[in-house]
């Protein structure tokens, strides 16, 4: 079926014929339809924080919410960005105090989610991340200083969305999401089989257009992944005070979705979740919600004091579930991680740090007539006056330096 | 099988070459017409079906768009011709409408979303300035969103609170929009046509009170004026018109005041007094010389507008004519607008809304010498 300038025809056009895993997972184990799209019973865990691979029947799963574990060539690829993110977190509040940048929300903590969100799509997917995503951004490949550019200070956005496939970053809560569902609703009018992942925090899910979003994707049946970070704080409101709900997963039901719980400092299991999820999405499931447990380790931003509304306890427990520590132990007990791989990988990360701090400390020119040039595809009138009597400025200015001199 | 659209997704706001392969399919798929009396509403109908004969990645979607035909049936038959991928009801979310818009903008589509009452446009007043006006500028032009955002506004049709709101003025002042209000039946059809067309977003305010006003048009001649505008650069865009020509003031007006400036002139023509009316049509971006060139040859103005005068489209009018044509005026410029109170209830509207005698007092105001 084709719409094209041409087809006017009659007014039904041929639903696509959609997956039916709800319908699968009944048939096949008997369970039902809630049951299905209730999150499990317990969270998705594969690795727990020391390091051990869990037995199977205490992963969490159940049936119909059944994930293989990753193959290993992935797990070292995300152990890789994991390393890497971690660096770029570290370096990026590093630039901050030395005052090189404005701000950065670190999502130091919450490398886990950050690699496995980018790592579970292909080329051809779209990633609509939050202003606290930099190490997913970079992890699909958007430069490291082009991802800062946001909170550099001379442009609001630094990459191409369109040649990234990469929403960009912005301070509104939530609004993303609908940017999301529309991207994918445009793929699948096109027939593509575009996969949309959309990011969002636990804060987040209280904004109205996290339930339209969610209620779209689901009314229109559309490949979009809602991946929920949650790391317990909107700033310092704590979840208990956003919702009430027995997780933020269980959210999904309500919009005729399916929902599951993973725990977010295991990139195992997170990247079981994710691509089960991403695969189904793409044969034609309708979307889904995954929501991770993690924990921002360090404040909202440099501005923010979180002594003020959490304890050093807390953040203490939390360490000890550290993301990149268990995934090291992990790998090096199954032989696939050793000093010499990690002195490489100690490289790289290395290597994007420098590449962030020469690039974050370099003073890129702005350009005043910049101001004019983006705000319109076809400018007015008005700007061009505007632009005319700024450049007049400008010209001035610079004669009267000249004249001093 | 999923169904697909033979446009570019890389087209992202170019989809020229789509348009200019379908123009000509588009006159051969239309009724032929010559010269007859129709609707505003079958105006901006007629130019939504033209729009998605000739591009195929227009698509029109919103709260009962479909098979009821809108509200005010501006919509109807386009999703009985085009199919219900085309023309499309959405879940009864204003913020999602147009959040929606701004995703298949992004990704190859040319939306177009109905926000069924002024009023109702609220919810998505975060979309709207925070990401439909600011994309193009916060990606440095890598993304261009090439949407309309209709919007029936202002009053003087009976209808309940917040049906009735004259909300132009929110979006004038958000830096990124293009703000559009068509006066006349002809100029509905060019104006919705060339906002579809435009690769930036356009704020399309429909009055809602001219919606069943009627005029002899031709709509062949109207495509064929549409196929032209690209090479010809006549479009509608920052161009005001001369509604009635005149030499002893200028009425300054712009939608749903339009045809009350040219029934005040028509009135004041009786008493001897020559007014010229103004149309602005877009209110962003705004056309500074038809307006000036009128104030200084008149010396005299007035400016029209439902709204709210406080803060207001009108007040920026007024403020730039003052800028542009201070030694010309023989008399301070005068405004007659809505009172700043909320929208009336229906039976007290009339007293709200600026009518032919407010009018003609205020060109009386203007310090005539006889």
């Amino acid at each position: 079926m084709t719409i094209s300038a041409d087809h006017t025809a009659s007014g039904h056009t041929e639903r696509p014929v959609d997956a039916d895993p709800v319908a699968e997972a009944v048939r096949k184990f008997g369970i039902s339809v809630e049951d299905y799209m209730l999150p499990a019973r317990h969270q998705i865990q594969m690795v727990d924080p020391d390091g051990r691979l869990k037995p199977e029947d205490e992963q969490g799963t159940e049936p119909g919410h059944e994930y293989p574990l990753p193959g290993d060539d992935e797990l070292m690829v995300a152990y890789e960005q994991l390393v890497v993110g971690r660096r770029v977190n570290d370096q990026n509040s590093a630039l901050v105090r030395q005052g090189r940048m404005a701000v950065y929300p670190s999502s130091h903590g919450q490398e886990a989610c950050q690699v496995a969100a980018a790592l579970c799509l292909s080329g051809g997917d779209w990633m609509f991340p939050t202003y606290r995503d930099a190490v997913a951004v970079m992890a699909r490949g958007v430069d490291p200083v082009e991802a800062m550019t946001i909170f550099r200070g001379d442009w609001h956005s630094g990459f191409d969305p369109l040649k990234h496939k990469v929403g960009i970053q912005c301070t509104p809560l939530t609004t993303q999401l609908l940017h999301a569902v529309g991207v994918a609703h445009a793929a699948k009018l096109r027939g593509e089989d575009t996969v949309v992942l959309a990011m969002c925090g636990d804060g987040a899910t209280s904004e109205g257009d996290f339930h339209e979003a969610l209620n779209f994707a689901a009314v229109f049946h559309l490949p979009v992944i809602f991946f929920v970070q949650n790391n317990k704080y909107a700033i310092s409101v704590p979840l208990a005070h956003q919702s009430v709900a027995p997780s933020l997963a269980h959210k999904a039901v309500g919009y005729g979705m399916a929902g599951e719980r993973v725990d977010g400092n295991d990139v195992v299991a997170l990247l079981a979740v994710l691509d089960r999820a991403v695969k189904l999405a793409r044969e034609g499931s309708g979307p889904l919600l995954v929501e991770a447990n993690t924990y921002r380790m360090q404040a909202h931003t440099n501005a923010d004091d979180d002594t003020r509304y959490r304890e050093n306890s807390e953040v203490a427990e939390w360490r000890a579930k550290d993301p990149i520590s268990r995934m090291k132990t992990y790998l090096t007990d199954r032989g696939l991680l050793d000093g010499q791989v990690e002195a490489r990988i100690l490289e790289k990360a290395e290597a994007v740090a420098t590449q962030l701090r020469d690039g974050l400390s370099e003073d890129v020119p702005v350009d005043p007539q910049g101001l004019f040039r983006h705000v319109f595809a076809k400018p007015t009138p008005q700007l061009k006056e505007q632009s005319a009597m700024l450049a007049d400025e400008l010209a001035r200015d610079a004669a009267s330096e000249e004249a001093e001199k | 099988m999923s169904p697909t659209v033979t446009t570019s997704s890389e087209a992202n706001g170019n989809v020229s070459a789509a348009t200019a392969r379908a123009a000509a399919s588009a006159a051969a798929t239309a009724e032929a017409t010559g010269p007859q009396s129709i609707t505003m509403a079958k105006a901006l109908n007629t130019a939504m079906a033209d729009a998605m004969h000739a591009d195929a990645s227009v698509l029109v979607f919103g709260e009962d768009v479909g098979l009821l035909g809108g509200v005010f049936r501006i919509t109807d038959g386009l999703t009985k011709t085009f199919g219900e991928q085309r023309c499309f009801d959405t879940p009864l979310a204003e913020s999602g409408i147009v959040g929606m818009a701004v995703g298949m903008a992004m990704n190859g589509m040319r939306p177009v979303v109905e926000m069924q009452f002024d009023a109702f446009a609220y919810p998505a007043f975060q979309q709207i300035v925070s990401h439909v006006a600011k994309m193009h500028n916060r990606t440095r032009g890598a993304v261009t969103l090439p949407m309309v955002i209709r919007v029936p506004y202002g009053g003087g049709i009976g209808g309940v609170e917040h049906h009735c709101d004259s909300s132009e003025s929110y979006y004038a002042h958000t830096a990124g929009l293009k703000v559009f209000t068509p006066a006349t039946v002809a100029d509905a059809y060019r104006m919705l046509r060339e906002a579809i067309d435009s690769d930036d977003p356009v704020m399309f305010m429909e009055p809602k009170k001219l919606y069943w006003s009627k005029d002899l048009v031709d709509l062949d001649e109207l495509r064929a004026q549409h196929s032209a505008n690209g090479e010809a650069g006549t479009s509608s865009e920052g161009r005001a018109a001369v509604a009635r020509p005149g030499t002893d003031a200028t009425l300054i007006a712009y939608g749903p005041s339009v045809p009350t400036a040219l029934a005040a002139a028509a009135a004041a023509a009786e008493e001897g007094r020559s007014l010229e009316v103004i149309d602005v049509r877009t209110l962003v971006p705004f056309d500074d010389e038809t307006v000036a060139a009128s104030v200084n040859k008149t010396g005299r103005a007035v400016v029209i507008a439902e709204a709210h005068g406080f803060a207001s489209v009108s007040s920026e009018i007024v403020a730039r004519v003052q800028e542009r044509c201070f030694h010309y005026l023989a008399a301070p410029i005068r405004r007659v607008t809505g009172f700043d109170v909320p929208y009336p209830a229906p039976k007290l509207e009339h007293y709200y809304l600026p009518g032919v005698d407010r009018i003609l007092d205020a060109v009386d105001d203007l310090q005539w010498e006889d």
